[in-house]
């Protein structure tokens, strides 16, 4: 067979396509084997819970879980609230409310909780820089400068209405998408 | 090296037909016993023996162990207990893990300072450098997945701190950082998921640094053993047979390794641990004092010196990485800091801010420690990057023997060396 009977570039497009084909499909298949790590749909099933605030007197805090992680919930006293309310926004290291409920408002005491229940403040009790968890739940905790609480790790300080003043946390405590059933029953997720 | 004439004989008709066919002994014989190495090594040359003793024995542990370890949140903690306490002899084998971990690192740490001071890191053995970052890269992760199998308050916390530093990537595109740390958790916190999928890349690492092992061997056995002198084998007479001289002087080093490293594993075997992880896992209370193990310290260290959480991630990132590019950042015309005034006293330096720091990591993050940690980190990266480069082209080196048997047998023997080279 002499070269010129043949057509090389018939050759060039089979190798092209085939190799193009099998690389595609390859590739597809990456995807498949990085998934299957994200959370699966049972995880993201557990992304709400309801709980009873009833017990829960002025002053006093409780931690409950929800998606395997803790989330604070503090029956603030009027002088907390009023202490909260009182920061300027221009003193706040993170000046956005991190607030799922109405997300990308100022950091002000109002936006980090629900109108009308203000006294209680719903937070996801991790703090922001690598994800321990601060104290100031119980009487006995140190609360940090700023009353409200304190992350040991590396020593973040957040105010009563949780929002980062002083430390290496970046940004204030997370407040997870809640609603109010009743006064005293709360729906987080 | 690896081209010098194969000596090999196959003695028997067996041997002779193996030979023709696959001819591992031959390699094993040409390799490891005919092998030319420089008559002057000294003891600092026997860690990479012993390295290879600690990975064979933390493989042949680790198999054990994973034949009665129970990878699930509700049992990790109490099956530890169980290979601790009713196993028969679990009390050795995991004493033997456990502080093998640290034992391995002491000894990496050595094998790293050696190459160091001796500048083997240079021409012609970047590759075999760069596959000693690798390997160092791989331990890490491997000893920081085990770590996490204990599943106790420091196994939990470690984890949860170390896989949020990736949430740092936050700040340079919104939602990466989280979408990777969820990834890496699979779920919204650490969980029995995060434990399960970490035992099983526990258990594939430690081969991935095997086959890592083998081609740093290759590549140390292509440009050759590089010794305290730093100059290369001329003549016959600058080396030695590997058998019997090295591998006696390599049996004696591990002998004395071995002794040291039986003291802990039955004297001290949780002397390295920490108490808190005699706790099990509580994912509502983090312990008040988190520190990783020892050999994490200079890096941790690192992370917190820096003010900004991503600036943090990045330096102790960069910290190891860096180790990759010294081949060409050193500019001295000699390898060995032996014949190096100026730099050796750097590189004790270098090896101060090393001890400082792993200090400064087991201290809380505040006050003088913060300031300390950030005075020697910036010491650390100094020393690579400014150190490294100007005194390397400006030091004029001490005077240097003109071959390794010179250096072993003085001047006297000039004569012959050059006879035999010629
Ligand atoms: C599992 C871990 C490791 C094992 C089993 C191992 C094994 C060895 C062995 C057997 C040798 C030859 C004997 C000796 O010179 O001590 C060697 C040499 C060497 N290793 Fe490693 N190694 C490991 C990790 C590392 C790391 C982390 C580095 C550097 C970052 C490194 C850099 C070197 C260099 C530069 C040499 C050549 C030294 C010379 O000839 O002067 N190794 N290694
Ligand atoms: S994790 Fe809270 S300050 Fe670092």
């Amino acid at each position: 067979m002499t070269a010129d009977v043949e057509d090389p570039n018939r050759r060039d497009i089979l190798v092209v396509a085939a190799s193009a084909f099998s690389a595609v499909g390859a590739a597809s298949l990456i995807w498949p084997f990085v998934h299957q790590m994200n959370p699966d749909a049972g995880a993201q099933a557990l992304a709400s819970a309801e709980f009873d605030l009833a017990p829960v007197q002025e002053g006093q805090a409780i931690t409950v879980m929800w998606r395997g992680k803790p989330v604070f919930i503090r029956h603030r006293t009027a002088e907390e609230i009023e202490t909260a309310k009182k920061v300027a926004l221009d003193e706040l290291p993170d000046p956005v409310s991190r607030n799922e409920n109405q997300p990308g408002t100022p950091a002000t005491d109002e936006n980090r909780t629900i109108a009308g229940h203000e006294k209680w403040l719903v937070m996801v009790g991790i703090c922001t820089h690598l994800g321990c968890i601060p104290k100031g739940q119980t009487l006995a905790d140190a609360k940090g400068d700023y009353g409200g609480w304190f992350c040991p790790c590396h020593g973040s300080h957040y105010d009563t209405s949780g929002r980062i003043r002083k430390g290496p946390a970046p940004r204030n405590l997370d407040v997870p998408p809640y609603t109010f059933l009743s006064d005293t029953k709360i729906r987080i997720g | 090296m690896s081209n010098h004439a194969s000596t090999y004989e196959p003695k028997s008709a067996t041997a002779k037909w193996w030979d023709e066919r696959l001819p591992v002994p031959r390699m094993m014989h040409d390799q490891f016993v005919d092998f030319p190495t420089p008559r002057n090594l000294n003891y600092l040359w026997t860690f990479g023996g012993i390295l290879t003793f600690c990975l064979v024995a933390q493989l042949v542990t680790g198999i054990v162990l994973a034949m009665h370890y129970q990878p699930s949140d509700a049992e990790a903690f109490n099956s530890l207990d169980r290979i601790r306490r009713d196993v028969n002899y679990g009390w050795l084998i995991q004493a033997m893990h456990a502080t093998g971990s640290s034992m391995f690192f002491l000894a990496v740490y050595i094998h790293i300072f050696r190459g160091l001071y001796y500048g083997s890191y240079r021409a012609p053995r970047e590759i075999l450098w760069i596959l000693g970052v690798f390997i160092l890269l791989a331990m890490m992760a491997t000893a920081f997945l085990g770590y996490s199998l204990p599943w106790g308050q420091m196994s939990f916390w470690a984890v949860t701190v170390i896989t949020n530093l990736f949430s740092s990537l936050d700040a340079v595109i919104p939602g990466l950082g989280t979408a990777i740390v969820q990834w890496l958790w699979g779920g919204y916190a650490v969980s029995g998921t995060t434990l399960n999928r970490f035992f099983s890349l526990h258990y594939l690492l430690p081969f991935v640094i095997f086959g890592l092992v083998i081609l740093h061997i290759w590549a140390l056995h292509v440009a050759g053993q590089n010794n305290p002198t730093g100059l290369n084998i001329k003549s016959k007479s600058d080396s030695v047979p590997m058998y019997p001289y090295a591998v006696a002087k390599d049996a004696f080093a591990l002998f004395a390794f071995v002794i040291l490293f039986a003291w802990f594993v039955l004297f001290l075997p949780d002397y390295l641990g920490h108490a808190d992880n005699f706790i099990e896992a509580n994912p509502l209370v983090t312990p008040p004092h988190i520190v990783p193990e020892w050999y994490f310290l200079p890096f941790y260290a690192i992370l917190r010196a820096i003010p900004d959480k991503l600036g943090g991630v990045i330096a102790m990132f960069a910290s190891i990485a860096i180790l990759a590019f010294i081949p060409w950042l050193d500019r001295s015309p000699v390898r060995s800091a032996k014949y190096r005034p100026v730099y050796k006293w750097f590189f004790w330096l270098f090896v101060i801010a090393c001890l400082a720091l792993g200090y400064l990591g087991s201290k809380p993050a505040e006050g003088i420690y913060v300031f300390w940690a950030r005075i020697f980190t910036a010491y650390y990266f100094a020393h690579f990057l400014i150190v490294m480069p100007i005194v390397g082209a400006m030091e004029t080196p001490s005077r240097m023997p003109g071959s390794i048997t010179e250096a072993v047998l003085g001047k006297s023997s000039k004569k012959s060396t050059s006879a035999d080279a010629h």
